[in-house]
């Protein structure tokens, strides 16, 4: 076990992955540099772990700033024998190269019959909650679930990050992992050990009988410290990572609010459409009788992100306002 | 502007069985989409088709100047590729009617056909979609050090979107081994590519410091396997990409059934291209120079004629896809499957 930060967890999970396998490659703007901190071990070239030194500009990729063409290039190289990592550094670049998501990456195994395989991981990190304004502070992921052929993961430990990531790069079809940046420099020991998580398979942060919260990403943290506060109060509250959410496990989710009977979903991502309302439906259509109160979602509104710290940092969900939900849902306030 | 004409002289003349088979893939594809055609306008394919008639010398002269594991993709106009490239037409035309025995078992239809066993890589019914992946196999052929060769067509309507020329300097800066190649048949759909296109295509090469090449007669199976030929050597060679323009006509209607109410094309216009019937040109040019007699080419023809009678009746024969089947194929762990 080592100490780990979130961001060291995925420079570690490409590392062995490369190491593993030749056909694994790294495409992406500003991989040769290291500038995300996810392809080096330390700051100069010289440094022990530098993926240009130890791989080559063959297998590590620095791209133009081409989004459609690295995601089109990526996709037509894994559909003939490579298995790329595509590192878009920032989640609202992914539009970019919406047609080629969409239409090739997504649709090309099932439009040509099974013909094709797609082992590629699409990286990209969601930069909300710093300041950075509209235009890099997306939460994107709801919008990718709507898109058939597609998974999805959102790994909100370091351990998560490492053992997904292994396991999407090992899979023969396209991957999305969303990172936010929130959870970079979160720490906590992980296995030195090669592992991987399989997707489908959530994560109990913490176990509690009275209520459960479905959290994503950073709202995962922020939905354990509403969990200590409630403990004080006498509210055992469940906290559940669904880590994938193409596919999701949907049977952890169920059994969870079978026992509890009330539950809170929070998200990073705005409201309508979201993985909230779409965990919210499921438990309704499935198991309505079991609720004993009304679902409560906690999200960002439908609402673009403003820059000002003053403005921002009331947008997503936190230990607050997740409480708050909790407390409402409990009938306690 | 650099404009660089095609050199026939450094290459190697293709061989008489080569000719033969040029004229016998010229003549599927011909064969072939008129039967597609008559088929939609029976109601006997739904949806529709776009043919290639008319362009099999752009299309035939380019497949073959490839080996078979090379790759390829293509467009919405997207039989003639497939063919082109020598894949069997009982499933390609199974695919068009929605079979199960259809190459992609009836998940794709006429826009959408691919056959990996040949190299096919998929058509695309976005125009321009297909580049980059064409782009993206030759950068897996570099970096697993395989001498694979990879060929993107397009239209002339798809060299005036962006992401051509994202994959065309992508592909210059890494030096990749593939081929751009645009099928200029002068009309996207019914607009003439010079009112919307500033420039020659083929000179935007030389802006990415690639080579560039025009073949004005597209027409001609020799110049286009030419023109192929030799970018795909360069390409094997390690001297990167090349763009190459065809310029050719397509003699039916964008699209088989449509009806376009204002006459975008000048009939005299279509009248001088028919004249220019590629299959037509290469049957003359080959008993002109005594490689085929007559009787020879007329056998061709009927051999081909009787395969596509056989791909039809393949199809007919051929059972509908069971509804359950529509739930397989997206993803490639059956467990994660949710229909």
């Amino acid at each position: 076990m080592s100490l780990m930060s979130y961001l060291g967890a995925i420079g570690a999970a490409q590392r062995e992955a490369m190491d593993a396998d030749e056909r694994v490659i790294i495409i992406g703007e500003d991989v040769e540099a290291n500038v995300y901190g996810t392809t080096g071990g330390g700051k100069s070239r010289a440094d022990k772990g530098d993926f240009l030194q130890m791989y080559g500009r063959d297998r590590i990729r620095n791209t133009p700033i081409s989004e459609e063409a690295i995601v089109g290039f990526a996709a037509g190289a894994a559909m003939t024998g490579l298995r790329p990592i595509v590192d878009l550094s920032y989640s609202s670049f992914l539009y970019m190269a919406m047609d080629q998501f969409v239409n090739q990456v997504a649709k090309n195994r099932y439009m040509f019959g099974g013909q094709a395989s797609m082992p590629v991981v699409f990286r990209s990190a969601m930069f909300y909650g710093l300041n950075t304004g509209a235009h890099h502070s997306d939460r994107p992921y709801p919008m990718f679930m709507n898109v058939p052929g597609l998974k999805i993961i959102a790994p909100s430990s370091p351990s998560d990050a490492k053992g997904l990531l292994r396991y999407a790069i090992d899979s023969d079809d396209p991957v999305l992992t969303f990172e936010a940046c929130l959870l970079w420099g979160s720490k906590e020991e992980v296995s030195d050990e090669e592992y991987r998580i399989p997707f489908g398979k959530a994560r109990i942060a913490r176990e509690g009988t009275d209520v459960t919260v479905v959290a994503i990403s950073s709202s995962v943290p922020e939905a354990v410290a509403a969990a200590d506060a409630m403990a004080a109060e006498g509210v055992s509250v469940e906290v559940i990572d669904p880590r994938t959410l193409v596919p999701m496990d949907t049977r952890a989710i169920l059994e969870s609010v079978s026992k509890t009977g009330r539950l809170v979903v929070a998200e990073p991502a705005h409201r309508t459409c979201g993985a909230a309302g779409e965990i919210s439906a499921i438990v309704s259509e499935e198991i309505f009788d079991a609720l004993k109160a009304p679902i409560i979602r906690v999200t960002a509104p439908d609402m673009q992100i403003p820059f000002s710290p003053a403005l921002e940092k009331q947008m997503y969900p936190n230990r607050i306002t997740i409480a708050d939900a909790i407390r409402k849902v409990a009938g306690l306030r | 502007m650099i404009k660089q004409e095609a050199k026939g002289s450094s290459m190697a003349a293709p061989t008489k069985d080569q000719m033969l088979e040029m004229q016998r893939r010229m003549l599927r594809i011909r064969y072939f989409d008129e039967r597609a055609s008559k088929m939609v306008k029976r109601g006997h394919i739904p949806g529709t088709v776009h043919t290639s008639i008319g362009q099999e010398a752009q299309v035939v002269g380019a497949t073959m100047a490839l080996r078979d594991e090379d790759y390829m993709t293509g467009n919405h106009r997207s039989h003639g590729h497939p063919i082109g490239k020598g894949s069997p037409l009982g499933p390609l035309m199974a695919e068009l009617v929605g079979k199960a025995t259809g190459v992609c078992k009836g998940k794709g239809g006429s826009l959408h056909l691919a056959d990996f066993s040949v190299g096919s890589l998929g058509e695309s019914g976005i125009v321009g979609s297909s580049i980059p992946i064409a782009a993206g196999a030759a950068l897996s052929a570099s970096v697993l050090k395989k001498s694979h060769v990879s060929l993107a067509f397009f239209g002339d309507g798809a060299a005036n979107q962006g992401v051509l020329y994202e994959s065309i300097n992508m592909a210059g800066v890494w030096k990749l081994p593939v081929i751009f190649l645009c099928e200029n048949n002068q009309y996207a759909l019914s607009t003439p590519a010079h009112t919307v296109t500033s420039g020659v295509i083929a000179d935007r090469a030389a802006g990415f410091g690639i080579f560039g090449v025009r073949v004005e007669n597209g027409q001609d199976v020799l110049e286009v396997f030419n023109a192929v030929s030799e970018a795909a050597a360069r390409a094997r060679a390690g001297e990167g990409p090349s763009l190459i323009e065809v310029v050719t006509y397509r003699f039916n209607e964008h699209s088989e059934g449509l009806r376009i109410g204002t006459d975008y094309r000048d009939p005299e216009e279509r009248e001088q291209w028919l004249k220019r019937d590629p299959i037509v040109l290469f049957r003359n040019h080959l008993i002109a120079e005594g490689h085929f007699t007559a009787e020879e080419l007329d056998a061709l023809e009927a051999e081909v004629l009787a395969e596509v009678d056989e791909a039809v009746r393949f199809t007919d024969e051929s059972p509908y896809p069971e509804p359950e089947t529509a739930f397989a194929d997206l993803y490639t762990d059956k467990e994660e499957q949710f229909a």
